[in-house]
């Protein structure tokens, strides 16, 4: 099976009003793009990615595959993805642990699952078709939570450990997503990263959220990827790197996409820690 | 039902109950919190669909727009996660739905965005060089069999809906443009959009279904008209091109 080829450097989500940007790149050195995105036969937004491939790594991130979801896999959407996937012949491929699909409606947003035995075996199932399927070793992203299932019996971290065990998959850590499930789940961050299997991560992701009311005078964090990285979220990252080297790091901003500077230098003080952690 | 039965069920329709056995961490049911996945389905929803009908939108102001929007996606929920293509049933909903009755025009705008969308994202092929043509005696250019470009759309409307498009999409040049037929095609990488003179829908049926030029045409069509605005757009494409 591939494996990874993304340099443990800074990329970010590439859009498209930031194609020209390109040309000077900065401290960007990768970009990544939704799959889902470029699933078209032809025209501009091929021909954009069919440039940037040449100039820089891609990794393919996927948001609709739903591997969580209690029914099969959709096998033209697995066709859609391999299709893409030999055109691009990204660095990276990966997809989260989430569902957004059921009975043929999709959602188009990344839903929540219980952490038991059953959901386990499934997703271990659907993570080793996808493998199969598209020949390569895929990452498993963890999600961003906002409520509790009370039938779940294992921690997130011993789940998407155990499907990687199982599956020989590797981890995409999104700190961001942590830092908001440790929030809105009262549980603690730090905690959970010194659980995480982190010699498995192939790649981080740093966003912004927003901070809306729960309702009950405390902070509800919601994942929008619309705005810098919080600094509680830089200083975990930091830990992580400090603990395990520079990785592959992502500066995700998929909505108010700021101009291509704001988000450079996002990248830009990803690299500076990575350059940091080398140099010490 | 199932657990993620239930909880789908529960995303797109308010009067849905919450799905049971989510709470947050202090053990309370969690509503409040089921409500961000409700939010944020129905805004990735309106905004795909936005995002493909803007002129619509601004039409009808983005308040209305959303709500409508809404309205469309629990009835025709996405069955692909491919978003670029989500809404193509939005044209015919809008025709059919009773509070934009007044205004005919508005199923014809959003048919023309929806035939910009995929012309934007239908297979690339290179444009048939009209001169190709230029040397052929007249009964050699009859039985002459064209291939329409896989980009092309012809639509035919009723009401001024390509000007009141122009007018919207920052194209004055088309401000003008009487009802009647209107060609869509990307013969690069860019999308173009024309009034067509009567007839060019029917002759690129037939042609797409194997007839020759000669017999595409329809009666009391303008030929010399219809082929300067098929060649002009670059409607046809390459013969033996692989991708068409």
């Amino acid at each position: 099976m591939q494996s990874s080829s993304l340099p443990s450097t800074a990329g970010i989500g590439f859009k498209s009003q930031h194609f020209d940007d390109l040309a000077h790149p900065g401290a960007v050195s990768w970009l990544e793009i939704h799959a889902e995105n470029y699933m078209v036969e032809g025209g501009p937004r091929l021909a954009m990615l069919d440039e940037l491939r040449a100039r820089f790594p891609i990794s393919v991130h996927g948001v609709g595959l739903s591997i969580g979801g209690e029914g099969p896999l959709d096998p033209a959407h697995l066709g859609r993805l391999k299709r893409l996937i030999e055109r691009v012949r990204p660095a990276q491929f990966s997809e989260h642990l989430a569902w957004s699909t059921h009975e043929g409606a999709y959602f188009s947003d990344l839903l929540p699952l219980p952490y038991t035995p059953d959901t386990l075996e499934r997703v271990a199932a659907h993570v080793d078709e996808v493998q199969q399927r598209l020949g390569l070793c895929m990452l498993l992203e963890n999600p961003s939570s906002y409520l509790v299932f009370e039938e779940s019996t294992l921690s997130e971290t011993e789940f998407l450990a155990e499907v990687a065990r199982r599956t020989g998959c590797r981890l995409l850590l999104d700190i961001n997503n942590v830092f908001i499930s440790a929030s809105n789940l009262g549980t603690s961050a730090q905690a959970y990263l010194a659980d995480y299997p982190v010699d498995l991560v192939g790649e981080i992701h740093l966003a912004g959220y927003a901070e809306e009311d729960d309702g009950q005078g405390g902070p509800l964090l919601i994942d929008t990827h619309g705005a810098p990285v919080a600094d509680p979220v830089w200083a975990l990252y930091a830990d992580v790197i400090a603990r395990i080297g520079p990785r592959p790091t992502l500066i995700e901003w998929d909505n108010e996409v700021p101009d291509f500077p704001t988000l450079e230098a996002e990248a830009a003080r990803a690299a500076q820690l990575m350059a940091r952690r080398r140099a010490a | 039902m199932s657990g993620q039965g239930a909880f789908a069920g529960a995303l797109l329709t308010p009067e849905a109950p919450r799905p049971a056995h989510l709470s947050d961490p202090s053990g309370t049911r969690a509503t409040r919190r089921f409500d961000v996945y409700r939010n944020n389905v129905t805004v990735a929803l309106t905004e795909a669909l936005a995002a493909a009908f803007p002129v619509v939108q601004r039409l009808v102001g983005e308040a209305y727009f959303a709500a409508m929007a809404r309205e469309f996606a629990q009835a025709h929920p996405p069955r692909s996660p491919v978003m670029a293509t989500y809404g193509a049933d939005l044209p015919d909903w809008i025709e059919r739905f009773p509070p934009l009755a007044a205004l005919p025009y508005m199923p014809e705008v959003a048919r023309i965005e929806q035939a910009r969308r995929e012309a934007s994202q239908a297979a690339d092929a290179a444009p048939l060089d009209p001169r190709a043509l230029a040397g052929l005696p007249p009964e050699a250019l009859a039985a002459a069999h064209l291939h329409p470009h896989p980009a092309v759309r012809v639509l035919r409307s009723h009401h001024p809906a390509l000007a009141i498009w122009g007018r919207n999409a920052d194209r004055p040049d088309l401000a003008q443009s009487p009802p009647g037929e209107v060609l869509v095609t990307r013969p690069g990488l860019a999308v173009k959009i024309c009034a067509a003179p009567t007839g060019t829908a029917k002759t690129l049926q037939a042609l797409a279904q194997g007839a020759s030029l000669g017999a595409a045409l329809p009666a009391g069509a303008d030929p010399s008209a219809i082929f300067a605005c098929l060649f002009g757009a670059g409607a046809f494409a390459q013969p033996g091109d692989p991708e068409t």
